[in-house]
């Protein structure tokens, strides 16, 4: 599909609802094991509605968004994220991404992270190469 | 209005992550990839990689270890419990396989001070075993002050 990409197309949306226990297994995988994101408990104390999702985790799925529109993981050549908000295991997450810039093989993508209307990673900076 | 902090040289060995398959197999289906690359040896094979394709974001594993010492550098006395992870940046190279030694350095690059909050920017650089850059990582970090 790349090579019919313009600028304003939107990229395929993913929409995933990570399971209950989607954070403690990405915690194993990745070895973050700071408790906001495996003790309710530990998250409620300090101030959160419960444990939340790591924002790396949040960024994988951006990510993923990406490398399945264009057909694999190397045509994701660059992505700058900034988290603005938590996610919550249990809610949908929606990921929308929208072509800025096509200069050749080189595209631009900008591209958001939501759950219920909340940005948790808004105008992520992606560069793609078909 | 920022201050800018000079960002103290801090003296960090390079880490070096060797890349196993089912720790790639273990991130993949953690963050929910379906792509046979990442799961499937012979798919793998097939595509002309040598080994499981790791994902993009992988990085956050080969480079979790020369990012964790650098937070915890005792020069810096972060405090954790107010620590939030606020903006990261990734670059890739070659894509990363099972089997691959990935070396990766980490700089402290910016210290600033913006109401009240401390913000950190680390660098880091990971390269593998034939001294390719496979990913240049920009990882801002905030410390909140306590109330």
């Amino acid at each position: 599909m790349s090579g019919r990409l313009q600028p304003g197309d939107e990229l395929p949306a993913l929409a995933v609802t990570p399971d209950r226990y989607a954070s403690a297994r990405y915690a194993g995988a990745c070895g973050d094991f700071n408790p906001i994101h495996i003790d309710d408990e530990f998250a409620r104390a300090v101030g959160l509605p419960g444990r939340i999702l790591h924002g790396l985790y949040t960024m994988a799925l951006l990510a993923r968004a990406q490398t399945e529109a264009l057909g694999g993981p190397g045509h994701l050549k660059r992505l700058a994220v900034q988290f603005r908000g938590v996610a919550l295991p249990e809610h949908e997450i929606v990921i929308e991404s929208v072509v800025k810039e096509v200069d050749g093989l080189r595209i631009v993508v900008s591209a958001n992270a939501r759950q219920q209307d909340k940005a948790v990673i808004r105008g992520a900076s992606v560069e793609l190469e078909a | 209005m920022a201050l800018e902090a000079q960002a103290p040289a801090l003296e960090l060995a390079p880490h070096i992550y060797a890349v196993g398959r089912e720790k790639i197999r273990e991130y993949a289906r953690a963050v929910g990839e379906t792509n046979p690359l990442h799961l499937d040896l012979d798919a793998a094979r097939a595509a002309g990689h040598p080994d499981l394709v790791a994902p993009p974001m992988f990085a956050v594993v080969y480079c979790g270890a020369a990012i964790e010492a650098a937070l915890f550098h005792p020069e810096l006395s972060i405090d954790f419990e107010m620590l939030l992870h606020s903006g990261q940046e990734f670059e890739w190279g070659p894509l990363v396989v099972a089997g691959d030694e990935i070396a990766t350095s980490v700089t402290l690059a910016e210290v600033s001070e913006r109401i009240g909050m401390t913000f950190y920017v680390f660098e880091s650089s990971s390269r593998n075993q034939r001294g390719e850059l496979v990913c240049s990582g920009r990882w801002t970090e905030v410390v909140r002050p306590r109330q």
